[in-house]
């Protein structure tokens, strides 16, 4: 017992501090890719190294239809290997609240060898990657993160958020992620947000992975039980689209093909400062 | 019998085999010098794998089928046998003809492979003759009779909604035995599957596991995408073992190819292999803790596992070293401040998780509840063929880092912890062993890191080649074998994780155990269920 005390107390608080610590992240962190939308002059390099067919290009007579899933995006950086007009920024935290929201579609003019010309229509502004996402700013720290959805949480449930965690098919790297969160390191039980072991006491549902066949009715389950007002993430790449999983004999794919979902947290998996951004996201919806 | 090509340590197993099975092969086919196949009818199979077993102390490591009928008019089986002191393996490939498509089982003899033989019956729709306990294993009972590893299963297909039962358990009877289902949505941030005890009072009596919930038709859906977009699904075959199956699986590409990664390649995979294996020891030392209520040891586990994803971040843009790992070498080089980040890590890890350990052996409430708890008994193990941190703790001396070196496991001495007991409490000694090891191995390659190229061009491979791929992982071994087909895919990809061959393991430790212990025995094991499923 006294040794117990003693390294916690020579250990000291490892929580990142309120209110103001930046967010961690080093300058190799692979977050989104960025797209020069305008100087791209071929998309096809890049969509065909992309593994989840995030990338796409679709040719008609004069056009190219190039388009841009943030929801199927594994952040691997491939594209931005292959071609200039990418770059791997370090942003992580880029939930929205439509799964449109995550795509971007631009057209182009096509030239005769392949390569296209200057852009005809797009990408929409309006798509979360241009987009100021919501009242948290990227750039807060996990703490006003969290302060944030505390207060939300208080209006909406009335003291806290409580989160039933379902693994509806994932490859169990989300799992790793959000159970970071419960760590001292970002100890999101400080918020009064906590994880629950049963649907019946969850006002939220964070659900993983591509919707497995075998899992499609558990997760139903999980759905109907638990009580409203109740709240639908989808986390990671599989769980906002399938992902590289997409749709076959044993998957569904995406968690919207079998539950409404609130709100889409894009990554593979989503680190701990994604989550929160996420989870905050779905709260505002409703307060 | 043409012995050219094979290596010399197991030159004289091939001859022994050639005298013992005089003119029962019909072919020798050595594609790399550690990895022969032998081409035989089905009857050979019991003999073989026995004669291996016994004489050479080989172990069955994989059973898998390979639908060859648009080639050879057959379907093939292929019993892999692994023999660690002579670091190679035995191939032995049998055909099965399409008009009778059954082939007799083995799991009597070698119990290791009960499941996997009953995979292949789900998977191909080949009938197992003679098998204990022949039921599906990978489809669920309310599946319709598909097999989707058929090449005549279209990997789009969709089936209709579940309906009806899901599995037919055994009943277990008897005055004051009653059942306790478990899952497949369990109470924690775990992975699903269904858990169904038979318990008499406190303890277990019987213990029924019903996997591949996850199942996502992940070796279908290698034989469609281009083999460099294989190694981004190999990382989502289980999410904590990311880096080690995609290297798996470019390790057997590479040597479907005849190519090997340059030096300073593989002293970068072995690196971060170790990172792999620190995190997730770290993580279960303090997940056991919290199992038996010992919650502040886990939070000094996570605030240092919070500090190796960190690590793994800066040296590979993603916490789960994930887009690391390329065909042929690796993506991204480490800088000098990057070095000195992980050279700063280990420092620091070292004394710290001696202080960890510390703590947890000297909370003697934790130890009794870790103590004889779970205990998988040697004999078992074998036969089961445990791998990995459950089969060192149960006298199962095997690492594939020694055994069969890949990445740059050549280069260093592993020692290979081994104890006998089997119980909770030495799963968990194994892992702090090979937490320290780990430490030390990286400090060995960061010091002895040569310069050179990162990656060698890998081109198209040409088809039907085949490869085994082999990592040792932090959980246990894992196996990637590949055939490939034309225009630069793959025919057919048999992925095996370690947690495939321990799930059986898992009910016997569990056995006469009370039910508040499953948690802690089932945390000791930490098997994957996506790397089971697939």
């Amino acid at each position: 017992m006294p040794g117990i005390l003693t390294k916690s107390l020579s250990t000291g608080i490892v929580t990142t501090r309120y209110p103001d610590t930046p967010a961690h992240a080093s300058p190799h962190t692979r977050g989104r890719p960025e797209i020069d939308w305008p100087k791209w002059n071929d998309a096809r390099s890049a969509a065909a190294v992309c593994p989840t067919a995030a990338i796409a290009c679709n040719d008609a007579a004069q056009t190219r239809t190039v388009t841009f899933d943030l929801a199927k995006c594994v952040f691997c950086g491939l594209c931005a290997d292959t071609d200039k007009a990418i770059r791997m920024s370090n942003v992580c935290e880029c939930a929205a609240r439509h799964r449109n929201r995550l795509v971007a579609t631009a057209q182009y003019g096509l030239n005769e060898d392949g390569t296209h010309r200057q852009l005809i229509a797009g990408p929409d502004a309006a798509t979360a990657m241009h987009d100021a996402v919501s009242s948290a700013t990227r750039n807060d720290s996990i703490e006003s993160l969290g302060r944030q959805i505390q207060s939300r949480a208080a209006r909406l449930f009335g003291r806290s958020l409580h989160i039933r965690e379902v693994d509806a098919g994932s490859c169990n790297g989300c799992e790793i992620e959000i159970v970071g969160l419960t760590s001292p390191v970002y100890d999101i039980e400080r918020f009064g947000i906590h994880f629950v072991a049963s649907p019946r006491h969850a006002d939220m549902l964070l659900v993983t992975g591509p919707v497995t066949r075998n899992m499609e009715l558990a997760l139903k389950k999980t759905y109907d039980a638990t009580p409203e007002p109740r709240l639908v993430v989808a986390v990671g790449a599989c769980g906002c689209s399938g992902g590289i999983f997409g749709v076959n004999y044993a998957t569904r794919g995406a968690v919207d093909t079998v539950i409404p979902v609130d709100v889409y947290i894009p990554g593979c998996p989503p680190n701990p400062q994604a989550l929160l951004h996420g989870i905050l996201m779905a709260i505002e919806r409703t307060a | 019998m043409n012995l050219f090509g094979v290596s010399s340590e197991l030159r004289p197993v091939v001859e022994d085999l050639n005298r013992r099975f005089e003119g029962r092969f019909d072919a020798l086919v050595t594609p790399r010098l550690n990895e022969v196949y032998f081409h035989a009818a089905m009857d050979l199979v019991p003999g073989f794998c026995a004669h291996l077993c016994r004489k050479w102390k080989a172990r069955l490591m994989t059973v898998f089928a390979d639908d060859a009928r648009a080639g050879h008019g057959v379907f093939h089986l292929y019993y892999a046998l692994v023999l660690d002191d002579l670091h190679g393996l035995l191939v032995l490939r049998v055909p099965v003809s399409p008009e009778t498509p059954e082939f007799a089982a083995l799991t009597n003899a070698i119990p290791a492979v009960n499941w996997q033989e009953r995979e292949i019956q789900d998977w191909f729709g080949l009938k197992l003759i003679g098998h204990p306990n022949p039921r599906r294993c990978a489809l669920h009972d309310d599946w319709p009779a598909v097999h989707p590893l058929r090449k005549d299963f279209n990997l789009d297909t969709v089936l209709p909604p579940f309906q009806g039962e899901r599995h037919k358990f055994r009943p277990v009877e008897g005055e004051g035995v009653f059942q306790v289902p478990v899952g497949p949505v369990h109470a924690g941030i775990i992975e699903p599957g269904h858990f169904l005890f038979s318990v008499a009072g406190e303890p277990v009596l019987y213990l029924q596991l019903r996997l591949f919930y996850v199942h996502k038709g992940t070796e279908k859906l290698f034989e469609r995408l281009p083999i460099p977009h294989g190694v981004r699904l190999a990382e989502s075959i289980s999410g904590d073992s990311s880096f080690a199956h995609a290297t798996a699986f470019c390790h057997a590409i590479e040597r479907a190819a005849g190519a090997q990664a340059p030096q300073r390649a593989r002293m970068l995979r072995s690196v971060c292999l170790e990172l792999e294996r620190l995190y997730n020891h770290v993580a279960d030392v303090g997940a056991i803790c919290t199992d038996v209520a010992f919650v502040t040891a886990n939070m000094h586990a996570m605030r240092l596992k919070e500090q190796i994803l960190r690590v793994n971040e800066h040296l590979t843009g993603n916490r789960l070293l994930r887009g690391m790992a390329c065909l042929g070498g690796v993506r991204f080089d480490w800088d000098a401040d990057q070095i000195k980040r992980l050279n700063g890590l280990v420092n620091d890890l070292r004394p710290e998780f001696d202080s960890l350990v510390q703590l947890v052996e000297g909370s003697s409430s934790t130890l009794d509840r870790l103590d004889t708890t779970g205990i998988l008994k040697p004999e078992v193990a074998r036969d089961l063929g445990v791998v990995g941190i459950a089969g060192r703790a149960s006298g199962f001396a095997h690492d594939l880092r020694r055994d069969l070196p890949h990445a740059a496991y050549d280069q260093v001495r592993i020692r290979v912890p081994v104890h006998q007991v089997g119980d909770v409490r030495h799963r968990l000694q194994v892992r702090v062993d090979e937490v320290r090891e780990s430490l030390a191995l990286i400090q060995t390659f960061i010091a002895k890191l040569p310069g050179g190229p990162l990656r060698i061009e890998i081109g198209e491979v040409p088809p039907d080649r085949v490869a085994f791929g082999y990592v040792e992982g932090w959980r246990g071994e894992i196996f990637h074998w590949i055939r490939t087909a034309p225009n630069n895919r793959l025919a057919r990809c048999r992925v095996k994780d370690p947690s495939l061959q321990n799930w059986p393991a898992l009910s016997e430790a569990v056995l006469d155990n009370i039910v508040p212990d499953f948690p802690v025995i089932n945390k000791s094991f930490n098997l994957s269920y996506s790397g089971t499923d697939r």
